[in-house]
């Protein structure tokens, strides 16, 4: 029987804006919390779980999981101890990218397509991808709806939660392992080198529209969800790589959601 | 019945020793005033009450179900963050438009409620933070150095407010500052910290001294009064600092009374 999902562009299409939906909120978070180098030192290190998975002989996506969730813990335990946490991260996401790259060249007797992983490979999204991305994204979207509200107050501020008898330890866990999901599931869309871009980019890019988190977090996920739609549209047309297209739509959505913003508030201003 | 005691308490951050053996108890309705140089460990002894710092030693023992209002003493608001005052002031438990209302006007910050946070000024900020305190229906009110940054006619406004406050919602107070020689007029109690609790006071009795009357800041409507005294005696251990440096002043030694050596 042939369905609408035997489309491969229709397919491209759902893991594109699934991605894009789960990682836009998550990414408001990202950014709030200056975490971007975590983003990526978590994306980065996917690329060793990448190599163990095909090493052996396990699901892609469940090499991935671990070694971003390993990664997550192990540099939000590391940060507020003290380091010099930019340096610490640099250090951390550009060796992990090598070791895993290095791990890659290992793998004997096995073809990859190393640049399907660097940069992803959406227009090869099979059925069990997209049930295995929208359920990683649903997983994401439910963790940040539930602790929404102690998320932001440990954001916030780390004493005020303790005071209103929330841990931010435990929320900076949860925050840990939606990062790790969305690694995860992010992978085959747009690669492990520019995964943080999907979730910086339209984050930023809804900043100047939002008047609360909640409406940032909305507005990030529908500029994720359009970049995704219009860079496979672009992709196609133009014979371009996805992923790369994907994140330059949402490069120049930001461009222009903050010129617009700045002229607006020129305008009120004046 | 206490609704918070710290019991022998001991903080120490990788080999320094913050706060030793500190024991302090606040009872419904009173005001504490904490004061006492910087790195004296009043922010350490403050978190430790709400439970962001974990005791080495001794323990902190909270009355059952007791709520606490928090302001702290700065809130860095990231500016990619959008946060209006009304939003700020649901969380993390949401509050109905009334609720929010009433806490503005309370903590005398009425009109302030779609501004953006990033937005307001030192006052307006502090004045948020304490309407937010009062959401919860605070038993203990804790203040941490919340007139930092405000100006002397400020500072006396917010500490009149307070005053204000504990008439109205009769919820105990326990704040610190760092102006050795300033603190609240209506204080019950004044605790001077030192790494220890080098003496405590009560003001009211030494409010009806001549000398302490005298002393009191004419341009602030009474809302501040000057509490100067100094240490002109030795504690009978090694702490390793100098009283007599950190405390100008002098006091009448019956007032202030040791606490512990």
């Amino acid at each position: 029987m042939i369905t609408l999902l035997d489309s491969f562009l229709l397919r491209a299409a759902l893991a594109g804006t699934g991605v894009a939906v789960a990682a836009a909120p998550l990414g408001c978070f990202v950014v709030w919390r200056r975490m971007a180098y975590f983003g990526d030192a978590t994306a980065h290190a996917s690329i060793l779980g990448v190599a163990l998975a095909l090493g052996f002989q396990v699901p892609i996506f469940a090499g991935v999981l671990i070694i971003a969730l390993l990664m997550a813990t192990a540099v939000s335990g590391l940060s507020g101890r003290g380091f010099a946490m930019d340096t610490l991260l640099g250090v951390l996401a550009h060796s992990s990218l090598a070791f895993g790259l290095v791990a890659v060249s290992f793998l004997q007797g096995i073809r990859i397509d190393l640049m399907a992983y660097l940069f992803g490979d959406i227009l090869a999204v099979s059925r069990i991808d997209l049930a295995v991305i929208w359920g990683g994204a649903s997983l994401v979207l439910l963790l940040l709806w539930a602790r929404w509200s102690a998320l932001l107050t440990a954001t916030l501020s780390p004493d005020l939660a303790y005071a209103a008898g929330i841990n931010p330890k435990r929320e900076q866990l949860v925050l840990t392992i939606a990062l790790a999901l969305v690694v995860a599931v992010a992978i085959k869309v747009v690669g492990v080198l520019l995964i943080s871009a999907l979730l910086l980019v339209p984050a930023a890019a809804a900043r100047p529209f939002a008047a609360t988190p909640e409406r940032m977090a909305a507005i990030a996920a529908g500029i994720g969800a359009l970049s995704a739609l219009a860079g496979l549209q672009l992709s196609f047309m133009l014979d371009t790589p996805t992923g790369p297209t994907i994140v330059c739509v949402a490069a120049v959505l930001f461009a222009l959601t903050n010129l617009g913003g700045t002229i607006y508030r020129q305008i009120t201003a004046a | 019945m206490q609704l918070i005691s710290l019991q022998d308490l001991s903080v120490s951050y990788g080999g320094n020793t913050v706060l030793s053996h500190v024991t302090v108890g606040i009872s419904p309705g009173e005001i504490v005033t904490i004061v006492g140089p910087n790195g004296s460990g009043k922010s350490t002894l403050l978190r430790s009450v709400i439970g962001a710092q974990l005791p080495s030693q001794g323990k902190v023992i909270r009355s059952p179900g007791l709520r606490i209002g928090y302001v702290p003493q700065k809130l860095h608001i990231d500016p990619t963050l959008p946060m209006t005052v009304r939003r700020f002031l649901s969380l993390p438990i949401k509050v109905s438009d009334k609720q929010a209302k009433e806490a503005l006007e309370q903590a005398g910050a009425g009109q302030l409620s779609n501004r953006q946070m990033v937005d307001l000024s030192g006052g307006q900020f502090q004045r948020v933070l304490l309407a937010r305190a009062l959401l919860c229906k605070p038993q203990l009110l804790i203040l941490d150095e919340a007139t930092q940054g405000l100006d002397q006619p400020g500072s006396a406004a917010f500490y009149q407010q307070i005053e204000i406050l504990r008439q109205t919602l009769g919820c105990a107070i326990l704040m610190v500052s760092h102006e050795l020689h300033v603190v609240m007029a209506a204080s019950d109690r004044v605790i001077c910290l030192n790494g220890h609790i080098c003496c405590e006071g009560e003001p009211e009795h030494v409010a009806s001294a001549p000398e302490y009357r005298a002393l009191f800041g004419s341009g602030t409507q009474g809302a501040l009064a000057l509490y100067r005294h100094e240490h002109n005696h030795s504690h009978d251990h090694s702490c390793g600092h100098d009283h007599g440096k950190e405390h100008p002043g002098s006091h009448s030694p019956d007032v202030i009374q040791e606490a512990r050596g």
